[in-house]
């Protein structure tokens, strides 16, 4: 064994890799439950792979078969139902895991330097997992899966200019066709996938170069023993990898419990109306996206002509005049005036159709400048002061509302709390320059605690 | 990166290689992206669909597959045409002036070539859904005068496919290109004669 592993190693750097990622890959010592969802969300990873493999041995992408045979897989090919019920709540669970893997993000500041390119990689890996979610939704062409296919193509329509010559080139004809079902197939089982492995593992390199920020935000590699190696870091194998297990079976309890007792999640992870074949002539009585979308779909709705006038308009002028009292600089103003005057002109000019696809993306584009935005000396929750923590607090609670709201009907109640949610949203990442500048922060500990 | 020991020709030419590689890659992702826009099947497939009206009676709304997309045939009764006075106050577009929502023979105070059948895509100008007919009176809320209700972000739009102010969609439902063959059979996709370029 010792001498195959020294041949092994004489043409391949095993042992090196191994014990520069693993075996003494220093980690913080104070890793909490936050932690566990990077390898949660690995492990979803290879679930959503070995599951998809499967489903695609039974699957058929044509609109005249597909239904049929996610039917077929469902009552007659042994075991198919387990398998896809592993795909499709898999999907949701994937979700779960991000969510909160992203909150730990924002709790503990693991975007902020060092670590931003580990949270831009993050960010693109999200970008493509709801590109990939949102193809799959496609694939059992049930009547949901056609008119939200159908939804989300029209957006890109909006744009303007290129916008109807780049939907017609996505959906490969005038309307979603058998033509859409075929590429989102093909996208679906090894495009999007390739990427996502390829993301995962640059995330993780970007990673092991800086090392793992922690609850504390105290940067280990700061304080050191007469070995060079971090005094509150342990090595990620045998500490962390058994930790990481027991996460792992507790999770795999709650996913199965989810799989064999409540796979369809009474609508929240398999909508009923997927259950009816495509119908071209009927559009559901209320469409709307899974869950995981639902926040970023309702920024999309709540974008009217109320909106932009009364809340969108006074928000950029407001935000307009507070940059202004705070640079100093001429050039800078000037450019802060030409820009707001655009956007100012765009909300007369535009239809709010428009605005709704950009805030859609915005709300997105958002979150790669976050290590940007946030200017606090401090990394932690632990050490900020009220104003992040209550910022935090209301735009969390925002986010799950907006998210609620995505999948009530855009009426009364319901399109006022995604209005007020989506000023919120965007207020959180546009104030936060001036939320962590002010905010009376802590002392940090030196070490971990 | 030291620049001392660079050979300024050889950059050069390396500079040049490496631009005309970018452009061959460039030319090399033509066929894959052209691959991916609407096949000549797909383009070939936009034929017209003869319709059968003579069965709808008067309220009566018939679906029926165009293109792939749903285009409704409503006969509309004396009351239903009154209604298009009634909410016009109420419309973004009620004189029909955008003009690829219709062809030039149906931009009218109807929106149709005989005043009672109205022709329209049922495909909503916001993001494509297909709208919940809604036609009796009252039935969306009280002050409602009949219509189409579109359940995906709340548009609404008249008996005439004419959108309301302050909904998510900007235009007027498409009518789209048809033509009387006799009074009781129309074609949907082609022009009038006499009519074509609309
Ligand atoms: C397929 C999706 C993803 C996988 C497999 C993945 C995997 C991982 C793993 C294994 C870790 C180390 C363990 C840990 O800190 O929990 C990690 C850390 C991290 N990830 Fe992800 N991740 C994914 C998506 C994301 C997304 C969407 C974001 C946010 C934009 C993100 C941001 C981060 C950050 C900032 C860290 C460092 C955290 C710290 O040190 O405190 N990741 N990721
Ligand atoms: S698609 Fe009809 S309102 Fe949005």
């Amino acid at each position: 064994m010792q001498k195959l592993l020294a041949w092994v190693d004489q043409r391949f750097p095993l042992t090196k890799v191994w014990e520069e990622h693993v075996s003494k890959y220093y980690a913080p010592k104070n890793f909490n439950f936050w932690y566990y969802f990077g390898s949660l969300a690995l492990l979803m990873l290879v679930i959503q792979i070995l599951s998809g493999i499967f489903l695609t041995m039974h699957y058929k992408p044509d609109t005249s078969l597909a239904f049929a045979s996610v039917e077929y897989i469902m009552r007659d090919v042994p075991w198919g139902w387990l398998i896809r019920y592993l795909h499709s709540t898999g999907a949701s669970f994937f979700f779960i895991v991000i969510y909160l893997h992203m909150f730990r993000g924002l709790m503990y500041g693991s975007y902020k330097g060092p670590r931003e390119l580990v949270w831009i990689l993050g960010m693109v890996l999200f970008v493509a997992l709801m590109a990939e979610a949102f193809m799959g939704y496609l694939l059992p062409w049930g009547n949901m899966s056609y008119w939200g296919a159908q939804v989300i193509i029209s957006l890109f329509d909006a744009l303007p200019f290129i916008g109807p010559s780049l939907a017609e080139w996505l959906r490969g004809d005038f309307v979603v066709s058998d033509a859409t079902l075929n590429r989102f197939f093909s996208l679906h089982v090894i495009a999007v996938p390739l990427l996502l492995a390829l993301l995962v593992f640059l995330h993780i390199v970007a990673l092991h170069k800086v090392g793992s920020n922690n609850p504390d935000g105290v940067e280990i590699k700061k304080k050191k023993n007469a070995d060079g190696l971090p005094l509150d870091g342990i090595p990620f194998h045998p500490y962390y990898s058994v930790k990481d297990t027991v996460g792992v079976a507790g999770f795999l309890i709650l996913f199965a419990a989810a799989i064999f007792f409540a796979p369809e999640m009474w609508g929240w992870f398999l909508e009923h109306d997927n259950f009816t074949v495509a119908n071209i002539l009927q559009t559901p009585p209320e469409i709307k996206p899974l869950w995981y979308f639902t926040p970023f779909y309702s920024i999309l709705r709540a974008t009217t002509d109320d909106l932009i006038k009364y809340g969108l308009l006074p928000f950029v002028l407001a935000l307009t005049a507070l940059t202004l009292v705070s640079v100093r600089e001429l050039k800078t103003k000037g450019i802060v005036v030409i820009i707001a005057g655009f956007v100012v002109a765009g909300f007369f000019g535009l239809e709010a159709k428009v605005w709704g696809v950009a805030l859609m993306g915005l709300s997105l584009i958002l979150f790669f400048f976050l290590p940007w935005l946030d200017r606090s000396p401090v990394k932690s929750i632990r050490y900020r002061g009220w104003k992040y923590k209550t910022a935090l607090t209301i735009f969390t609670i925002s986010f799950v509302m907006l998210g609620y709201v995505g999948t009530q009907p855009a009426e009364g109640i319901y399109k006022m709390c995604a209005q007020i949610g989506t000023l919120v949203y965007f207020a959180f990442f546009l104030l936060m320059p001036w939320i962590s500048t002010y905010d009376k922060t802590k002392p940090v500990p030196e070490r971990v605690t | 990166m030291g620049k001392k020991n660079v050979d300024p020709q050889r950059r050069m030419l390396l500079q040049l290689t490496t631009a005309v590689g970018a452009v061959g890659a460039g030319f090399a992702a033509v066929p894959f992206v052209s691959s991916m826009t609407p096949s000549a099947r797909a383009r070939a497939a936009g034929a017209p669909v003869e319709v059968d009206i003579s069965g709808i009676r008067p309220g009566e709304l018939r679906p029926v597959e165009w293109r792939g997309k749903p285009v409704w045939i409503l006969r509309r009764t004396p009351e239903m045409l009154a209604s298009l006075a009634t909410v016009q106050p109420h419309l973004v577009d009620p004189k029909s002036q955008v003009k690829e929502q219709q062809p030039d023979y149906a931009q009218n105070e109807t929106r149709s070539i005989k005043p009672e059948v109205l022709v329209v895509v049922g495909i909503c100008t916001h993001l494509g859904c297909s709208p919940k007919r809604e036609l009796e009176k009252g039935t969306i809320s009280s002050d409602w005068e009949g219509g189409f209700f579109c359940p995906c972000h709340g548009s609404k739009f008249d008996l005439a496919g004419r959108v309301y102010k302050d909904v998510p969609a900007p235009k007027n439902l498409e009518v789209p290109k048809h033509t009387y063959l006799s009074d009781s059979r129309i074609l949907i996709g082609v022009d009038p004669k006499g009519k074509g370029a609309a």
